[in-house]
């Protein structure tokens, strides 16, 4: 499946900024096959004195810039062109749950896609009795960790209800999961704390995620924003799997994978720095639209 | 150290009365009970003395503490006020010759350190080997993704490390622990050293003590010769006033002539990472970092960090900086490191750690989780990825089998089952012990010394000596640390006569008068402010003297109203023999000082200091009326003599220009204020005088004018004088002169405007005769005065 992605990114402030320095993430990762992205084009308006591309540690594609002088706004249009496709091997056997603990012990790697970083709290994913004790409540115990990670990932569809008015960026998931309401990042962060919470290494996958157009009906341009999901990596042999947890789905060929982190603080759209005294609004508008027809 | 019971008793029986204690080494008797013989000279110095003298010695070392200001801070605490520094004036003697043996051996730390994080950012080969498990970095809150892949500029990770050392049971040397991230303390052996050297002057100078100014010498010459640019500075990076330690960076820079940043004060600038200056950006190209790495850049490390630069670990990436040590370090403070440092040191260098670090096993790995399960009475258990001592890590830990801050249900054998991956065992380590003095005797307390090394041109660097910790009481585990005690001085005595140095630089160096860098912006900020607020208490001092020394006479009554209601915009409010708003004015010039200890004379700072002691002292005992007004007398005087000390003494750098420029601000605008009150022709009887009084200017107005006080007289004097120093007009020329003083030729937009503004002022106040300033205009220049603050942090504080 081929995509036109257009992302636009707009911060307007109260009183202007007297400078600042800002690391967006937001264009999708070249994973060869399953996800081929090798052209896209970043503009930042007003153009900022320096601008660097880099990769993070875990391979994310960043843009750093910085501006010297006063600005009210900024705004960052990000266009590209993405070919995703479904693997073409099937995925090795899961390790079982009960055995995973043992082959984490054996390993020694500590690249980008080791699972090692994935195990423990995180900033946005704190341990959290009450979502450990949820996915233990959903485990059989003849599962295998693949088997394990769709069970707790419908199991928080089922309970949790999709509110775009109940929770900001900030809010922290403990809040979410009690009032078992929230967006996809919330979901997310809560099913990788129930996945940890079961010794199951899980990380947070930003991207953009393709709206099924209504039959009959044009496609909404501008609905979509960033999309947020979950992978977790069951055992070495099966590697990592990605769901999608608001939508109770594995990641297909309509999810297009920006970034890899352990939550969201590592892979945010933008972060950054700004000499501002008032306060800032901003807005986001996704176009991810299919070309192959 | 307490000097309350003191008996007289004589001296010589000051070593035949130690006792050691059983069990454990003594640094002043060997195990057959004979004195060591390092110490004989300052055991014979010290019997020759009579308790008295003791104690005279003693208290000059406790003088010339309180005398510096040195102090401890807990950390948050805002009012200022930090903890004595508990200093023990007998210092700790090693021989030369077993000084060496500690110093090869730490160096021999430091290289292997080094090749352990160089490959925890690079290759990572002593994980893949197995020497290392992988979880315990990759979890590690301290190894620092955004350095992976990272080497220095310097191509090296660390300049500046401390390691904490005790002696064992065996008599041989352990490391305690390894301080890599932002080592702290090598400021406070300055210190220590000097304290010392005044308790024992004679001693002192006749015993071979290696000195400490060779190794901060070189230590700065490797800073330096670190730099890309010549052109560029050296900095020190500080976590700012609120952290424990800010009293000992702000020494330190004075004493190397460096910069003391904050994260603020810094800017990336097209990779480069710069100083905000009153004249613009000036490159930064090596931060000897005293703020942990984790907080350094709230861009790419901890997001929620005020404390740090946005864009430093870019800086870092494009090889602009050097930091001192390198971002990412702290993961060797690992406690969990210490169990696999012996083998990696085999599997690197070929041979084991010439001093061993205390025994530690990580729970992660079954036969290491059985032994110390077995063996908790005689360890210490608690986190594995602290970079402190089980007892000091905050969290759930175990000492001697007892298990401490765990949940209520919890046993020792469960916790250690349920979070074994988490958890390291150290072994219980006994101290050797020390002689304090306590009570007109010597007793032994154990010790632990801390020791610095510096990477220099010549390789590692080993100050001698300089630090010790010791323990409050005689339990001689390394745990009574935390229980506070004292620090003390340590001496490396020679054989030989040592060579004196100092950071002076030899004789045959040509002379070379150093040119202060310019000045950091916030610093500015703080000294403008410094200047305002004690020139704001000077002149509300006068104000509230002035009241209570009418407080008395009825016929006063609408002119006290007057003053009450002008000391009420200062939220002084005279119901209060000594008011609260007084106080705070005060309170807020210390505080705008704190924040640049480093630019700022000790003796200044001690003036401040005993001001505000001496005001909240006052305020208890004071009553209204004449008493009060005898009081604000002795308040002014000791404002004077702050004043004096910074005008005689203070160099006239930029900085000295803002604090005028402050100072001459404050004045300006209380005057005219006061005088639109006073001096209107609406104004209560007594007015008139009051502003003479207020102005300090009785004499010279009854020698000039030789007439009855007219308003014309007051007015001129007052406000458009030029040459009286309490008068308006004197204050906008001191501004506009130090302006042009502080102006280069590069001069920007904004600080045009600001020059333009000062202009126009002294232009207006200059047009004005008696006549025409009246109250209106007097009010219109005040707002004008006061907006020049607006315009002056708009030029410089960017």
């Amino acid at each position: 499946m081929k995509y036109r992605i257009r992302l636009h990114l707009g911060y307007d402030y109260a009183t202007p900024a007297g400078g600042g320095r800002h690391v967006v993430c937001v264009v999708p990762l070249d994973l060869g096959p399953t996800q081929s992205c090798t052209q896209s084009d970043l503009t930042i308006t007003p153009p900022p004195h320096e601008r660097l591309d880099r990769q993070d540690f875990f391979g994310n594609r960043l843009t750093e810039f910085a501006f010297r002088g006063s600005h009210a706004r900024i705004a960052l249009t990000m266009t590209t062109r993405v070919d995703r496709n479904l693997p073409l091997a099937a995925p090795g056997a899961s390790t079982a749950l009960a055995d995973l603990g043992a082959e984490l012990a054996q390993c020694r790697d500590l690249g980008p896609r080791s699972p090692l970083h994935f195990v423990q709290a995180s900033v946005r994913v704190p341990r959290d009795a009450a979502m450990t004790a949820f996915a233990r409540a959903h485990l059989r115990p003849d599962m295998d960790v693949a088997q394990a990670v769709v069970a707790i990932g419908r199991a928080l569809h089922r309970h949790m209800r999709f509110d775009a008015t109940a929770t900001t960026v900030d809010t922290p998931a403990t809040e979410a999961f009690s009032n078992r309401r929230g967006v996809c990042q919330d979901f997310s962060h809560i099913m990788i704390a129930c996945l940890r919470g079961i010794g199951v290494p899980a990380g947070y996958v930003s991207g953009y995620l393709r709206t099924l157009p209504p039959p009959g009906r044009p496609r909404l341009e501008g609905a979509d924003a960033m999309h947020a999901w979950v992978r977790a990596w069951c055992g070495a042999q099966r590697g990592w799997a990605e769901f999608d947890p608001t939508n109770a789905i594995p990641a297909g060929t309509d999810h297009i994978t920006v970034a890899h982190g352990r939550d969201y603080s590592d892979v945010a759209p933008i972060k950054g720095s700004l000499r501002i005294s008032g306060g800032q609004t901003g807005s986001q508008a996704v176009d991810v639209i299919p070309l192959d027809g | 150290m307490t000097r309350k019971t003191i008996r007289p008793r004589s001296g010589a029986s000051l070593f035949t009365r130690y006792r050691a204690l059983p069990g454990v080494p003594d640094e002043l008797v060997d195990a057959q009970g004979l004195m060591r013989p390092a110490w004989a000279g300052l055991i014979a110095h010290l019997s020759a003395l009579s308790p008295e003298k003791i104690a005279a010695a003693f208290a000059r070392g406790e003088q010339h503490l309180a005398d510096t200001g040195v102090f401890f801070r807990t950390y948050g605490d805002r009012t200022g006020a930090g903890r004595d520094w508990p200093f023990s004036p007998v210092p700790i003697l090693l021989p030369e010759a077993e000084w060496s043996g500690i110093a090869a051996g730490l160096v021999q730390r430091a290289d292997l350190l080094e090749r352990v994080v160089a490959d925890l950012y690079g290759p990572n080969d002593l994980v893949a080997q197995g020497h290392l498990p992988a979880a315990l970095i990759a979890q590690n809150p301290e190894w620092l993704r955004p350095m992976v892949g990272v080497t220095p500029r310097s191509g090296h990770f660390l300049h500046f490390v401390a390691f904490e050392i005790g002696r064992g049971p065996d008599g041989g040397w352990w490391v305690l622990s390894d301080r890599t991230d932002a080592p702290s303390g090598a400021g406070f052996a300055l210190e220590n050293r000097v304290a010392a050297a005044r308790v024992f002057p004679d001693l002192y100078r006749a015993t071979n003590v290696h000195r400490l100014a060779g190794f901060f010498r070189d230590f700065r010459g490797a800073l330096e010769g670190l730099r890309g640019d010549p052109a560029s500075r050296v900095g020190i990076l500080t976590p700012g006033p609120l952290t424990d330690t800010y009293y000992e960076q702000a020494y330190i820079a004075r004493y190397l002539g460096m910069a003391l940043l904050e994260g603020d004060d810094l800017t990336v600038d097209g990779g480069r990472l710069k100083v905000r200056t009153v004249e613009g950006l000036a490159p930064v190209d090596v931060l000897w970092r005293r703020m942990d790495g984790v907080w350094a850049d709230p861009l790419e490390l901890r997001e929620e960090s005020h404390l740090g630069t946005p864009g430093l670990m870019s800086a870092v990436r494009q090889g602009h900086v050097t930091m001192v040590n390198a971002l990412g370090v702290g993961v060797l403070e690992t406690q969990a490191l210490m169990a696999f440092l012996p083998k990696i040191a085999r599997v690197l260098t070929g041979s084991g750690l010439a001093i061993p670090n205390v025994a530690t096993w990580w729970c992660g790995q079954g036969r290491e989780l059985d032994h110390v399960r077995a063996q908790a009475h005689r360890m210490m258990i608690g986190p594995a990825l602290s970079t402190r001592m089980p007892f000091e890590s905050g969290g759930a830990h175990s000492v001697g089998g007892i298990l401490h801050g765990a949940a209520d249900d919890a046993d020792l054998h469960s916790w250690l089952t349920d979070n074994a991956g988490g958890l390291v065992g150290k072994e219980m380590v006994k101290l050797s012990t020390t002689p304090v003095y306590e009570d007109g005797a010597l007793v032994p307390r154990p010790m632990s010394l801390r020791v610095f090394l510096a990477r220099t041109a010549q390789g590692w660097q080993v100050m001698p000596g300089g630090f010790a910790r010791i323990g409050a009481t005689s339990d001689t585990t390394a745990i009574s640390m935390r229980h506070g005690g004292s620090v003390a001085d340590v001496w490396i005595v020679s054989d030989r006569p040592v060579e004196p140095v100092s950071l002076i630089a030899p004789p045959s160096a040509p002379f070379q008068r150093a040119r202060p860098g310019p000045l950091p912006a916030r610093a500015a900020d703080n000294l403008f402010w410094l200047g305002r607020y004690v020139e704001r208490t000077e002149g509300l001092l006068r104000l509230v003297r002035a009241y209570h020394s009418r407080l008395d006479e009825a016929a006063s009554a609408p002119l006290l109203a007057t003053i009450r209601t002008r000391l009420k915009t200062y939220h002084v409010d005279t119901a209060e023999t000594l008011p609260t708003g007084l106080r705070a004015t005060l309170g807020s010039a210390v505080y705008s000082a704190s924040q640049i200890r480093d630019r700022f004379s000790v003796d200044g700072w001690a003036a401040l200091k005993d001001m505000e002691k001496s005001m909240a002292r006052i305020a208890k005992t004071t009553a209204p009326g004449n008493d009060a007004a005898v009081v604000m007398s002795v308040m002014l005087r000791k404002i004077a003599g702050f004043s004096g000390l910074v005008h005689e003494n203070m160099y006239r750098t930029a900085g000295w220009q803002f604090l005028t420029i402050g100072r001459s601000l404050e004045r300006a605008a209380m005057m005219t204020d006061l005088l639109a009150a006073v001096a209107d022709p609406k104004s209560p009887e007594g007015g008139l005088d009051l502003a003479i009084e207020v102005g300090d200017s009785i004499l010279v107005h009854r020698q000039r004018y030789a007439v009855l006080t007219s308003r014309e007289s007051v007015i001129d004097l007052l406000a458009l004088d030029e040459t009286n120093p309490r008068s308006a007009h004197f204050h906008l020329v001191v501004i506009g002169r130090g302006l042009a003083e502080l102006c280069g030729p590069a001069e920007n937009a904004r600080v045009s405007e600001f020059r333009h503004k000062v202009q126009l002022l002294n232009d207006r106040i200059a047009g004005h005769t008696v006549y025409t300033l009246d109250t209106k205009a007097l009010l219109g220049l005040y707002r004008q005065i006061l907006d020049l603050s607006g315009a002056l942090n708009a030029a410089f504080m960017h």
